[in-house]
């Protein structure tokens, strides 16, 4: 603690901080650019400028650069000062001599962080008369819109893309004057964190492309506090909505998940929501050659029930893409013995195993921002970038965390940027990687291998073994990989926080059990550690916990007619599962009722599709990996600007279509009925409660506002319709308003924060008004509730090591990959992440291809029992001969753990590399997964 | 009491003549319709949307007349040309919530939205008062005959590259080694 006197007034502060970033905690405004809470001070924008005294009879005081000065006890400073005003002004006059008059057609303003440091310095009339400096734009790709003159040369965004994101294609070229930012030709941005320059540049020149088409204003977007449904780690979001179509994503700041940063696929891959094509009524056909008729509420569900009521048996398949709620309204209208999770049963089984782990390995979870305060990292068969992208973020500064503690040692405080990085350079905390490919965080690894699941599982029971020699030893380890275990188990046991991340990513239970022994050979060794399991789809973790049988057991039992009607929620069992054994068992039953938000090849063969909502639309709950349930908020209503539209939440669709099946009334429901239902009923689930507050929270006796106060045009954008305004829409689900009012303002803590916004402060950096200090947690508390803690207990070492891989003549295993752009199923049907993802391209060795004789990019006919595709290779020197890797997404008859042959495609041989490679994430047809035979 | 009876009376018979004589008096009351109103110039009456000098639209679709709107009438969206200017995909004025406070006006940095001298709005449908973009375009600048935002602005459009806005220098060539 230090105490420092800010214009006369006392304040206590924490020491080891800046005196910006201790007078922001303290919520006093001082202007500044360079500075990034993430990122610390370079001292370079000269914007943070105060008067320093030496002691309180000091008059004459210095300026000095807030962001470089410690807050160290006894410092008097001053920032309402003449002088240090002055400068400020000046400096603001400087940087707006080269800006163009262009605020009006530009993309950020209105959240402009320039334009807020402007006003609040009072610099307001241009005296510069000479000619303004111009530059020329780059093409970044499809997310990332570029306009070089408006730039003010604070090098944030540099800062962020190299130096803490890893990226290598954006650089400032120049000097002086001239200084640019951008690639060294026009091309798209490689970093998967690119988005994230929208809310890190203070100004416009990187804005959100995606957006840009149909552009709104910050002020004019309806928020509601969401969370991210494109992979499993719970990033908090805020989707801003206008005229019924979401337009953006911005970050919400979490102090335990994602902080100030977000991943591209969460950012931009929003775009399935506003598809022209998404169902919208109810749509009905009795038999299956009929043509479709659409149909209202009532009489859709009138026709539902008859036909679930007369149905001998009725199968429920959820999904762990749609929320505890919705799911858990499915299991209540099937019954719990004829509820299966839509998840198959291999991918379930791995699910099921680190939701053991979990408990029973004794070491905890890490939350997101735990991750980065490891000090060693052991990641078995993982490739964090493309399957959770904003934990790769995470465990890149758990790496870079090495120079903060080589500068702890030579007294340099963490936050003085340039001087810890040049005396940190290339000394990282030791990651050490084991994929079968080459991963993005292979730059700051102390060791990579890339090898076969099985030969992963033997590396990390190894591991284990060097820890504990209870553990199980491996027979027949090769000298190379039990010195390579020996190396690890060394650096995990010699660090004081040693963090084992595994998953489900590559289908493989021993690479699981692998990474458990792993931990519990740390928990023996009663180390501080940590164990992470990525799953992959946004309520995995969630949906095992509830339960419920797998997806080929569903099928089963429509095949052999035990059941012969089925409602699918939320999910296309056509990417899960071979097309023809979907077909084949929804051919079998009678009636197959789909709620989706997607016209999916499952909705295609709906006898009644509802219309769900999508995360935009809908309240509910996810539980993501690190086991934290959070509550997501429905943004805006579809039905107001769009009246003719019949969506509902699913659980809303469910809940009524169980009350018609039981004639009973079905009367209305609110959310928190649902959730404390879901609760009671699975008692690990009891938590979920309190995720959020219900929907009787007030502030102030205020319910919460979606809308930022200026928000305009209310009684025009619906007026071409109707000019008499309908009632606002009214929410009985969420403490939410459909409108501006209700509390929006940051001086009474609250958790649930729907857009930030302060006095003042219109860009991103209003979060650190909500904060209990810069870069800490809301005030009140970070949303969600964590519902998995390790149970003490004695647990055994898991025994089943496998045996080395061998590959094996004339037959390849089929591993998927995971991909970050086209590899789940919603954001592949987005058009910017249809655009930015790579080509589909099978990966195989060089070894491998020299004995097939092709060449790389030549096109491959890969067949296995369930069917044949032909698809180009990608060679990768690095890969483990006798595999295939398989972008995910590409078509699920090619399951991981299965074999398949090899052979170069004829077509290929006589029109070598002529056809263009199919594109990756089949978002509208089916001829986008390769050409089936 | 007489005093008071007297007093009224005398004033009574005051105002009748005073009455009376305004009959010839000149005559203030303008025989509306037939005969038409005189309106200044700066009256802020029915709202348009100028063009440019060029003859093409001003409005950019930066949301700021929207946002200064006190009734939130306004409504629009921005879209944008193949030539790289922003235009409104639609623009909507719902008059019947309007209330002729020139807000809009001020805040526009283009220029583009003008309050004129006409109030005959009367319609005998509410729903007739809503304006979309074709009902408030007109052809000309309107009041300010030669702002042209492109002109001024740095943004680049087809026909005005990079530099050759007002007060701009020619771009850099970040490739040169010379300084």
């Amino acid at each position: 603690m230090a105490t420092i006197h800010v214009d006369g007034q006392r304040y206590d502060v924490d020491g080891a901080d800046n005196l910006l970033d201790a007078c922001l905690s303290l919520g006093l405004d001082v202007p500044y650019f360079c500075w990034h809470p993430a990122m610390g001070s370079v001292g370079a924008c000269r914007q943070c400028a105060v008067k320093q005294y030496k002691d309180a009879d000091d008059t004459q005081g210095k300026l000095v650069m807030s962001c470089m000065t410690p807050a160290s006890d006894g410092t008097w400073i001053s920032i309402d000062d003449d002088e240090a005003r002055e400068f400020r002004a000046s400096v603001i006059e400087w940087l707006m001599t080269n800006h163009p008059h262009d605020c009006p057609v530009c993309e950020e303003g209105g959240h402009c962080h320039l334009q807020d440091m402007t006003v609040m310095t009072g610099h307001d009339r241009r005296r510069y008369r000479f000619r303004k400096r111009t530059h020329r734009n780059q093409y970044l790709g499809p997310f990332i819109a570029h306009e070089m003159n408006r730039c003010i040369t604070c090098y944030r965004c540099v800062r962020f893309y190299r130096d803490y994101a890893g990226g290598t294609d954006l650089g400032a070229f120049g000097a002086n004057s001239n200084v640019y930012f951008g690639r060294h030709q026009d091309g798209v941005l490689e970093s998967p964190f690119s988005g994230n320059l929208t809310e890190v540049c203070p100004t416009g020149v990187f804005t959100d492309q995606t957006h840009s088409e149909r552009y709104t204003r910050k002020w004019d977007l309806q928020f509601s506090p969401s969370v991210c449904h494109q992979c499993a780690v719970g990033c908090n979001i805020s989707p801003g909505e206008r005229y019924g179509d979401i337009r953006r994503i911005e970050n919400r700041y979490h102090g335990e998940v994602n902080r100030y940063f977000l991943c591209d696929r969460g950012r931009f891959g929003y775009g399935y929501v506003n598809r022209d094509d998404r169902p919208r009524l109810p749509e009905w056909r009795s038999e299956r050659d009929e043509g479709r008729v659409t149909l209202e509420v009532d009489a859709a569900l009138d026709r539902g029930a008859d036909r679930l009521r007369s149905a001998r048996r009725v199968i429920g398949i959820g999904s762990p893409r749609a929320s505890l709620e919705s799911n858990h309204q499915l299991r209540e209208l099937v019954g719990e013995g004829n509820f299966s999770t839509g998840i198959v049963a291999a991918e379930q089984r791995c699910l099921s195993l680190m939701h053991e782990l979990g408990r029973s390995c004794g070491l905890p979870t890490p939350t997101i921002r735990d991750v980065e305060d490891h000090d060693a990292v052991l990641v078995l068969g993982e490739d964090l970038i493309q399957s959770a992208a904003r934990i790769g973020l995470a465990v890149r500064q758990a790496a870079y965390a090495r120079r903060e503690s080589l500068a702890a040692e030579r007294s340099i405080p963490a936050w003085n940027d340039a001087a810890v990085r040049t005396l940190g350079q290339d000394d990282y905390h030791p990651v050490f990687i084991a994929y079968p490919t080459t991963t993005e965080l292979d730059d700051v690894c102390a060791a990579n291998w890339a090898l076969a699941p099985d030969d992963i599982a033997r590396l990390g029971f190894a591991v284990a073994h060097e820890i504990d020699a209870d553990a199980p030893a491996v027979a027949d380890l090769d000298e190379a990989t039990r010195a390579a275990a020996r190396d690890i188990a060394a650096r995990l046991t010699a660090a004081k926080r040693p963090l084992v991340i595994s998953g489900g990513s590559l289908g493989s239970e021993a690479i699981l059990q692998a990474a458990g022994n792993v931990a519990r050979a740390l928990a023996r060794r009663a180390c501080h550690g940590s164990l992470l399991l990525v799953r992959r789809e946004a309520n995995s973790t969630g949906l095992a916990m509830m339960g419920g049988e797998p997806l080929e057991w569903a099928l089963d039992e429509l095949d052999s007619e035990r059941a012969d009607a089925v409602v699918i929620l939320e999910n296309d069992l056509h990417r899960r599962l071979p097309g023809p054994r979907v077909d084949r068992a929804l051919d079998a039953a009678a009636t197959v009722v789909v709620l989706d938000h997607q016209r999916t090849a499952t909705w295609e063969h709906a006898h009644l599709g509802l219309p769900a909502a999508a995360f935009t639309e809908a309240d509910g709950t996810l539980v993501s990996l690190e086991g934290r349930a959070q509550r997501f908020f429905q943004v805006f209503d579809p039905a107001y600007i769009r009246p003719e539209t019949r969506i509902r939440e699913s659980w809303r669709w469910l809940h009524a279509l169980r009350a018609d099946v039981l004639r009973h009334d079905v009367g209305d429901i609110a959310l928190d009925a649902v959730t404390h239902d879901c609760a009671r009923r699975y008692p690990e689930l009891a938590g979920i409660i309190g995720a959020a507050p219900g929907a009787d929270y007030r502030v102030r006796g205020l319910k919460l506002a979606r809308e930022p106060h200026r928000y305009s045009g209310r009684t025009a954008m619906r007026a071409h319709i109707d000019v008499s305004e309908p009632r606002a829409p009214q929410d009985p689900d969420s403490p939410f308003t459909f409108s501006m009012e209700g509390y929006n303002g940051y001086d009474r803590p609250r958790e649930e924060v729907a857009f930030a916004w302060a006095p003042g402060w219109n860009s991103p950096q209003a979060w650190n008004k909500f904060t209990d200090e810069v870069g800490g947690h809301l005030r009140a508390g970070d949303p969600g509730v964590r519902l998995l803690a390790p149970r003490p207990g004695d647990y055994r070492y898991a025994t089943a090591i496998p045996e080395g891989f061998r590959p094996r003549d004339g037959e390849w295993q089929v591993v998927v990959l995971p991909r970050l752009f086209g590899g789940d199923e919603t954001s592949s049907r987005a058009a910017p992440i249809i655009e930015r993802a790579a080509p589909t391209a099978l990966t195989l060795s060089a070894d491998d291809a020299g004995r097939l004789g092709c060449a790389d990019g030549a096109l491959v006919e890969m067949s296995s029992d369930a069917g044949s595709l032909t698809v180009p290779v990608r060679l990768d020197p690095a890969f483990p001969a006798g595999m295939i890797g398989v972008p995910a997404g590409l078509d699920p008859s090619l399951v991981a753990g299965g074999r398949a042959r090899l052979a170069v495609a004829a077509a290929a041989r006589s029109a070598a590399g002529e056809a263009p490679p199919p594109r990756a994430g089949g978002a509208d047809s089916h001829a986008d997964r390769g050409d089936r035979s | 009491m007489l005093m008071n009876v007297l007093k009224g009376t005398v004033s009574q018979l005051r105002t009748i003549g005073m009455v009376f004589m305004h009959s010839f008096r000149k005559r203030e009351t303008l025989n509306y319709p037939e005969e038409s109103v005189y309106l200044p110039p700066r009256y802020r009456g029915r709202i348009v949307l100028t063009r440019d000098p060029d003859g093409e639209e001003r409005c950019v679709a930066c949301n700021l007349c929207a946002v200064a709107c006190p009734v939130a009438c306004i409504s629009l969206q921005k879209s944008e040309r193949e030539d790289g200017r922003w235009y409104p995909e639609f623009f909507r004025i719902n008059f019947s919530r309007c209330i002729f406070c020139g807000m809009c006006e001020e805040a526009c940095p283009t220029s583009a939205i003008q309050l004129t001298p006409d109030f005959e709005l009367g319609e005998y449908r509410r729903q007739e008062l809503v304006y979309e973009k074709q009902d408030l375009l007109i052809d000309g600048p309107g009041k300010d005959h030669d702002y042209h935002f492109y002109k001024v602005a740095g943004l680049a459009i087809a026909g005005k590259d990079k530099g050759k806005a007002r007060n701009e220098a020619e771009p850099i060539d970040v490739k040169t080694l010379l300084p």
